[in-house]
């Protein structure tokens, strides 16, 4: 049977080309890049190298990337980092309610620490109004932490909008770019922003190792103390290989972007988005029509749940995600889907597809034809059919 | 996909006795679509022997094999002997359920149950004991 894998916003296959570049910086050029000798100096110059190509993805200088464990450190760094070293100045942090755990769980902690948080809401597209954000500040305001893209549903948050804010406001801005380094084209220095976090494993690097882009001048302290690696930002010894390999993704990634990946990638989204929304009734895109990431469908499908749609689409070799209750690991859906609107049972019922590079239109061509089929199977089984109130009615 | 026995997914993949039964001697309804979980449970009753059995459940793996296991058990059983049946029975026939499911989709007994309420409240043959003794846990 052929597998289809459309989970790319979960993580993506380790590009071969990064895996042979990592290879030798296990056994073979294997040196601490803090030591003096040779085998640490070929460590080092390959970090270094490996530096310059993720700060060149985003158009940052190589100074201002720290190397991480990943996209959750990065954002608890920016985060904590930031409200430690500027608590003196204010304890207000202002995010949003769709921000991914590593953010939204690093605020609930800095609350029990006393600092005040926003978690500002977002529209029906999950969309947040910088207006309403610049409504929020206050004069104990430090920090802005607000989503790239968000990561179930795919919606492109107003980044520069609320840079120019913020730095009319003298607030440091911090975004988690997790969903969309290597998918989209990124400048810093033209959206504007303090800080971007992102992970390696995203955009078809390894496992494990992520980056903190750290404008230069920005008053932040370390989330991990020890030695004094990446310049007494992030102590601990570099995970080589995983830098290696996330540089070495920085570069590909970058050469996919020159050649125009993002728009066929985005041609399969909208016709996955077509496809579904012509043959299956009762169903509702999540997420923004346009402002929307280039692999990411979201769909919700009304009187069938979330896991029984992953289930059947396993059975036919497609591995997809879910919003509902039995995938989120609580009894709740997902509270992305809540926040922009959508009752407890339909929320139950989404469908999330995540295309990334090795996608093709026949794999497209193969989910339109499977899928109707399972939502037909499985609202034979289920009570409500048509007797549920639409979205549309309410 | 390990995340249920292969007995769960042949039930999953192939659910016995689904849909309605019009005219139905007893229904009984259980869950919350808020909860992404609702079950409905039809039985025919002919000379106090459940005759037959059908479902119609939303949600999970979980919630639709333990309902399609419970039809099957439930078939040619006495009203006393299918009151017997509980969830942790169900669970069981189905070689066990992870342990998240247990208590959030593993609801197809008492839906049973409800449906036997019901045709005993209908033929006036309402047990409270009964009602008693299945209030399990």
């Amino acid at each position: 049977m052929q597998r289809i894998y459309l989970d790319h916003a979960a993580t993506t296959a380790t590009d071969p080309m990064v895996v042979k570049e990592m290879e030798i910086y296990f056994s073979q050029k294997y040196g601490n890049p803090n030591s003096i000798h040779s085998f640490g100096q070929e460590t080092r110059q390959a970090i270094e190298e490996a530096r310059k190509k993720v700060a060149h993805l985003i158009g940052a200088e190589p100074s201002e990337i720290i190397f991480t464990s990943g996209g959750t450190e990065a954002d608890n760094h920016a985060i904590k980092g930031v409200a430690w070293a500027n608590q003196k100045k204010g304890k207000h942090i202002i995010t949003s309610q769709i921000e991914h755990h590593a953010v939204l769980h690093s605020c609930r902690f800095l609350e029990k620490q006393g600092f005040k948080v926003t978690y500002l809401p977002v529209d029906k597209y999950g969309l947040i109004d910088p207006e309403e954000l610049e409504k929020t500040i206050n004069d104990q305001t430090i920090l802005i932490t607000i989503m790239h893209a968000n990561n179930e549903i795919g919606t492109i948050e107003p980044i520069k909008e609320i840079s120019e804010i913020a730095r009319r406001r003298g607030i440091y801005f911090h975004i988690d770019a997790v969903q969309t380094v290597g998918h989209i084209p990124i400048k810093v220095k033209e959206l504007g922003v303090d800080m971007l976090s992102m992970s390696g494993h995203k955009f078809y690097g390894p496992k494990g190792v992520g980056a903190l882009y750290l404008k230069k001048g920005v008053k932040i302290f370390p989330l991990i103390d020890g030695g004094g690696q990446e310049k007494n930002r992030r102590a601990s010894t570099e995970n080589v290989p995983g830098i290696i390999g996330m540089g070495k993704a920085a570069e590909l990634a970058e050469e996919r972007l020159k050649q125009g990946e993002e728009d066929r990638i985005a041609i399969m989204r909208d016709k996955l988005i077509k496809g579904i929304s012509e043959r299956v009734e009762n169903v509702h895109l999540n997420g923004h029509p346009t402002k929307r990431l280039p692999g990411n469908v979201n769909f919700c499908f009304e009187f069938v749940e979330g896991e029984s749609i992953l289930l059947n689409l396993d059975m036919e070799g497609i591995a997809a995600s879910s919003g509902s209750a039995c995938t989120s690991g609580s009894l709740e859906p997902s509270y992305v889907l809540l926040a922009i609107g959508l009752p407890h049972e339909i929320a139950h019922g989404s469908l999330r597809l995540s295309l990334g590079k090795e996608n093709t239109e026949d794999e497209v061509d193969y989910v339109l034809e499977v899928l109707p089929q399972i939502i037909k199977k499985l609202r034979e089984l289920s009570p409500f059919k048509g007797n549920w109130k639409g979205l549309e009615s309410r | 996909m390990t995340l249920y026995s292969e007995k769960v997914m042949e039930h999953f993949r192939n659910p016995h006795n689904v849909g309605k039964i019009e005219e139905a001697d007893g229904v009984g309804e259980v869950g919350n679509p808020v909860c992404g979980d609702i079950m409905k449970i039809y039985i025919k009753v002919k000379d106090g022997i459940i005759d037959d059995c059908k479902f119609e459940t939303f949600g999970c793996g979980a919630a639709i094999a333990t309902s399609s296991m419970v039809t099957e058990m439930v078939k040619g059983k006495t009203i006393e002997e299918a009151l017997k049946i509980t969830n942790q029975a169900v669970a069981e026939a189905l070689g066990g359920l992870p342990p998240i499911k247990m208590h959030c989709s593993n609801l197809a007994a008492d839906g049973l149950l409800k449906a036997i309420e019901d045709y005993q409240q209908k033929t006036g043959k309402i047990k409270k004991e009964s009602k008693k003794k299945k209030e399990r846990k």
